[in-house]
């Protein structure tokens, strides 16, 4: 079958088989990330000092912190090595919308590292003895939150990934964007703490959630399409 | 309809037409931001809470509101560029990035300044000034990345999207903010609990405001045509402007 009558679904099942398999041949790739997130988590308590009740209040923001900066140090290979083998000018050219090709790499990238950080996180939870109520909170808004993290760190990969130092420049891009969806996560996690309903949090990172995951892509193809010029 | 715009597509017009405009806006900013400003400072009474520290409003509030109206203009700029494929709208989203950088950067440094005496602190994380912030934030990254790029056209491609970017995030941002400070402490300092101006301070409060808006349009229109001198150093009638312009230094250092 030729590529250029592939259908939306075999070209989106073709990108995301291509990036999940070279992904398990680096498999590096998929744990030094998931490294930082662990050790970043264990500097907190050493700087701040083992007090439990300290720590279980400090939890929830530490995770979540914890798990943007893993996010944004695993967004370079989303697009990097692609482009500087030129495949990615391939998939630009090819005829399926670049929305669904973006999509899959997307996707790909959150089940290489937000995948893994979720599966973690209980266990670094426990290490910092957050509140036992807040564990469901926790793992839902890692599950809500985090494609979120993919979708808009992708916006800024795709802004810099033609040049040559664009490590640094993607945090600042990145970061303030993040924002909402570390407020809005950390404070589900702490009324949740409180024995309070936590749904409207949860609804607003959801909305956060389809909202990227409608317009992001969208950003990226215009992005991809100025960096690979 | 739009046909009388036309002729500004061309940058040598759009050059010329700014630089019209630069002397009538360089005078009136003049006027209005030295009236507005002796008013507001020497003359315009004391707030009977505050005293003499609420003077600074009259620099802080211009320059916070237009610090998110240089941001929503450089979104225009950056849509229209976007659509339209108008160049000379990226080289006014570019006059205008650093402009309003400073302005935020003003807003935050004068509040703070007000803070002092007020609150009795620098910073407080209230939900305006965090939002505040973070503005200062996203224009940073809209110029870092503007000058990560060498080709001045992709540069502003670059930077058009991520402003567009962050005006969309911006009232989720701000929205996210204000929810996180409720949650987090019960009670936020009372902002300037004033339901209205008087209007022997409302009148030099006005002055300041239209000064710094001439101020940012003289500052812009001047980046604007060193941004398209920039943008078409190859050009032959930049290269004619430039040969006329060192002749002319050339006369009068003789």
């Amino acid at each position: 079958m030729s590529v250029a009558n592939l259908s939306y679904r075999a070209a989106f099942s073709l990108v995301l088989k291509r990036d999940l398999t070279i992904a398990m041949r680096h498999k590096d790739d998929i744990i030094n990330p998931l490294l930082f997130f662990v050790i970043v988590v264990t500097l907190f308590p050493l700087g701040i000092g083992p007090e439990a009740q300290t720590l279980s209040r400090i939890a929830p923001g530490i995770i979540w912190v914890a798990a943007l900066l893993s996010t944004l140090l695993s967004l370079d290979r989303l697009f990097k090595s692609d482009h500087s083998d030129g495949s990615l000018e391939q998939m630009l050219l090819s005829p399926q919308p670049v929305f669904i090709l973006v999509l899959a790499k997307i996707l790909a990238h959150w089940i290489i590292t937000g995948l893994p950080l979720i599966l973690i996180a209980p266990l670094l939870a426990v290490l910092l003895h957050l509140n036992e109520q807040s564990y469901s909170a926790l793992i839902l808004t890692l599950l809500l939150g985090t494609p979120v993290l993919s979708l808009l760190g992708a916006i800024g990969v795709a802004l810099t990934v033609g040049i040559k130092k664009g490590g640094v420049l993607l945090s600042l891009l990145v970061l303030p964007l993040y924002i909402p969806v570390l407020i809005f996560a950390t404070s589900a996690i702490d009324t949740a703490a409180l024995g309070l309903p936590y749904s409207g949090q949860l609804a607003i990172i959801a909305a956060l959630f389809f909202g990227s995951l409608t317009l992001a892509p969208f950003a990226v193809g215009a992005a991809l399409k100025v960096s690979t010029n | 309809m739009w046909k009388w715009l036309h002729p500004y597509a061309n940058p040598e017009v759009s050059y010329h037409f700014a630089g019209k405009l630069l002397p009538w806006l360089s005078a009136l900013a003049a006027l209005f931001l030295s009236i507005g400003i002796v008013w507001a400072l020497a003359f315009a009474p004391a707030d009977y809470q505050q005293g003499d520290s609420f003077r600074i409003f009259y620099i802080h509030v211009p320059a916070a509101s237009l610090s998110m109206g240089i941001y929503f203009g450089m979104a225009v700029a950056a849509f229209t560029s976007l659509v339209w494929q108008f160049k000379l709208a990226d080289a006014s989203a570019a006059a205008l990035a650093p402009v309003g950088a400073t302005f935020t950067a003003i807003a935050l440094i004068t509040g703070a300044a007000w803070g002092k005496p007020m609150w009795g602190t620098w910073w407080i994380w209230d939900a305006r000034l965090t939002s505040e912030l973070i503005l200062l934030f996203l224009y940073l990254g809209v110029i870092a990345l503007h000058s990560a790029f060498e080709d001045k056209n992709l540069a502003g491609k670059a930077a058009g999207i991520l402003t567009l970017v962050g005006v969309i995030n911006l009232p989720i941002i701000k929205y996210s903010v204000e929810w996180w400070n409720t949650l987090h402490q019960g009670s936020t300092v009372s902002k300037l609990g004033k339901p209205s101006m008087s209007a022997d301070m409302l009148w030099p409060f006005l002055f300041c405001f239209v000064g710094f808006i001439l101020l940012v349009s003289v500052i812009v229109c001047i980046r604007f045509r060193s941004e398209i001198l920039a943008r078409n150093s190859i050009r032959p009638w930049v290269r004619t402007l430039v040969s006329k312009h060192i002749k002319e230094e050339n006369n009068n250092a003789v």
